[in-house]
């Protein structure tokens, strides 16, 4: 029996598996029930303007509903705010509604290429703190904002692999290394993940978890689809904890030239 | 600099030159373009550009999939009065027509708003003919303030204003703003727009800058389908579209496509838009911009609706009317005729000339007639998720 790889931790947290799933853009809210069903996933984000914080159990908004808190961490999600004010004015409304008092910060002011804005969310990202929220922020891959952010309190970091949505992969892989090198905290790869092999890649680099939605979402099989993901997350991170070994230009004999001095 | 000096020097001939013209390696070459221009848009809505429908269908699909996923917003329109103080040849309200008149009360605003919200809805659209008499600023403010306590997303739909009479509506709550430029053909408007303040056409085409100025978070740009040359009308509202996504970066933009359909006035649409020209249209916007929004109204026949479905609309209305007091009857008690501004009390019904004498007159008439809940089950059996609310107050509290 091959070894299990290692818990992730977010906050004290334990979570065995380390693909998060996003919520949005399913065909229906049971499509979206059996695709986290079968990855095995154990935290999801919900964007709050979708669900009802009114605690009036709306029909036409009860996607919280699919999600069995049991099962799953539900993440809040500030998407649609603009700025500081409006993520922390919808992180409260989702604590005082019942939500776990965690928060996906994502504050993108430009709705085209949906791209953190490193000000507003760094502000943000203080004040929940301050407030008791385990705060996970998407950000572009930004070192210095990561490090900011740590720094703040912050429980992760959530770095962009390409913009989302657009299943482009790790176009922002160099930044990357540099983030997961000086982490002092779980590095989430968030974005842009359009294939299993994207989030092996992720986590090959060491990533501690990634998240995906749109690949899983809106694939003509997206239960196939989140086992799939499921799999190479699993492949990915087994093969970071394994060691892999170091890639090089020129072929490397596997019988050493040197042997003879031995 | 605004749009209109953007606009004036945009080189439309040639580009409606070419999109007659052109052959169809060029529209096989912008079809294969990953961030196509406004001159493959030209290609994409050419005549030759129809040969290759299927082709632009799957593309459209493609695109609206990957960056809005397998649903469609749902809004309903919500007539606030159909009083106007404009003569647009193609409008229900206009001026002259002599039709059943009413400007619903907060009240009964809020009542047509709750009966929408028992629907489902949860993102309106407050619509009312131009006339500051009867839809003061004020009014309108009272309007978004009382429904927004209680609708997630109030949108607007009213005669343009200055950026400073817009805030007030921003801070009540309103959340998006559409203005239609109607036709961006300079002679077409002057001839169709006879009176009042909407015959200034810069005026109109500067009002989503204004709108974003002011804080609005949506805002709706479209032309009307049936005044003008449509391949010309929608280079410009594609033009339009490009100058609003750079300057106006923080809005999320959304485009409408409203063919003209019958109304008082009877007036008879100038050019003709077919149906397949309008799924053709649909798929270009789609290629040129993946991440605006794409409107079809109730104007549209069920069967056309539901065939837009996979090719790239992303936001309905639905169950739809288009007289104030249309959702439960509001207003009925104190319906008149308004001649030069004044209220005149009809008495009869004879003066109206579209209706019953018991309702207010409607803007148009509507052509997809099914109920809301009817048109979100067929949206399922598609494959897509019917979203009713996609907002929350808290984003514009």
């Amino acid at each position: 029996m091959s070894p299990a790889n290692q818990p992730l931790v977010i906050a004290g947290r334990i979570f065995r598996s380390r693909l998060i799933l996003g919520t949005g853009k399913f065909s229906s809210p049971e499509a979206m029930r059996d695709a986290l069903a079968v990855s095995g996933a154990e935290m999801v984000t919900v964007a709050l303007r979708r669900a009802d914080l009114t605690g009036r159990k709306d029909p036409f908004a009860n996607i919280l509903e699919y999600l069995d808190p049991e099962k799953y961490l539900l993440l809040p999600n500030t998407s649609g705010a603009m700025d500081a004010d409006e993520a922390v004015r919808l992180a409260r409304l989702a604590a005082a509604a019942g939500l776990p008092k965690w928060v996906k910060l994502e504050i993108h002011p430009d709705p085209r290429y949906l791209l953190p804005d490193p000000v507003e969310t760094f502000r943000a990202a203080e004040r929940l703190v301050q407030e008791g929220f385990v705060v996970l922020p998407y950000i572009n891959a930004d070192p210095v904002l990561a490090k900011r952010l740590q720094d703040a309190g912050c429980a992760t970091v959530m770095p962009l692999g390409s913009p989302i949505g657009s299943n482009r992969g790790l176009q922002t892989r160099d930044q990357l290394r540099i983030i997961l090198e000086q982490a002092t905290v779980p590095v989430v790869v968030d974005a842009g993940l359009g294939a299993p092999s994207h989030a092996a890649e992720a986590m090959e680099l060491g990533a501690d978890a990634v998240l995906v939605n749109t690949a899983i979402a809106v694939s003509h099989d997206p239960n196939r689809m989140a086992v799939a993901f499921k799999q190479a997350v699993e492949a990915g991170r087994a093969a970071y904890e394994a060691g892999l070994a170091a890639a090089q230009d020129t072929a490397s004999a596997t019988s050493p030239l040197t042997a003879f001095l031995d | 600099m605004s749009f209109v000096s953007e606009f004036n020097a945009l080189p439309l001939t040639s580009l409606v030159k070419r999109s007659r013209e052109v052959g169809s390696a060029a529209v096989r070459e912008s079809l294969m373009k990953s961030s196509p221009t406004l001159t493959d848009f030209a290609h994409l809505i050419s005549p030759a550009g129809a040969d290759f429908l299927e082709t632009l269908g799957r593309r459209s699909q493609q695109l609206t999939q990957q960056r809005f996923g397998k649903v469609i917003r749902l809004f309903a329109p919500l007539y606030l009065s159909n009083e106007c103080i404009n003569n647009c040849k193609y409008c229900g309200f206009s001026r002259d027509n002599p039709i059943l008149r009413v400007t619903l009360g907060v009240d009964e605003v809020l009542r047509e708003a709750r009966a929408l919200a028992e629907a489902g809805f949860r993102n309106v659209l407050l619509v009312a003919g131009e006339h500051p008499r009867f839809v003061s600023n004020h009014y309108l403010r009272d309007c978004v303030a009382a429904l927004h306590a209680e609708i997630p997303s109030v949108s607007l739909e009213v005669g343009p204003m200055e950026t400073a009479d817009y805030r007030p509506l921003v801070a009540a709550g309103a959340d998006g703003l559409v203005v239609y430029q109607e036709t961006y053909d300079r002679a077409v408007y002057s001839e169709m727009h006879t009176a009042g303040p909407k015959r200034n056409f810069d005026w109109r085409l500067e009002t989503p800058e204004r709108a974003y100025a002011a804080g609005f978070r949506r805002i709706g740009i479209g032309a009307l389908y049936g005044l003008a040359d449509w391949q010309y009308e929608a280079l410009c509202v594609a033009a339009h579209a490009e100058y609003l996504l750079r300057n106006c970066w923080k809005a999320y933009l959304t485009i409408s496509l409203p063919r003209l359909r019958p109304c008082a006035g009877e007036f008879e649409p100038l050019t003709h838009v077919s149906d397949r020209e309008l799924v053709q249209l649909v798929c270009a916007f789609r290629i040129l911009f993946p991440d605006v929004g794409l409107v079809l109204s109730t104007r549209e026949p069920a069967k056309l609706r539901d065939g837009l479905i996979p090719l790239g609309i992303t936001l309905m209305s639905a169950g739809s009317h288009t007289e104030p007091g249309g959702y439960t009857g509001a207003g009925k008690e104190h319906l008149h005729q308004t001649v030069r501004g004044r209220i005149v009390q009809t008495g009869s019904s004879e003066w109206a000339t579209n209706g019953d004498g018991r309702h207010a007159t409607g803007q148009f008439d509507i052509a997809d007639q099914r109920p809301a809940g009817e048109v979100a089950e067929h949206i399922r059996r598609l494959g897509y998720e019917p979203v009713w609310k996609d907002w929350d107050a808290a984003l514009t509290a």
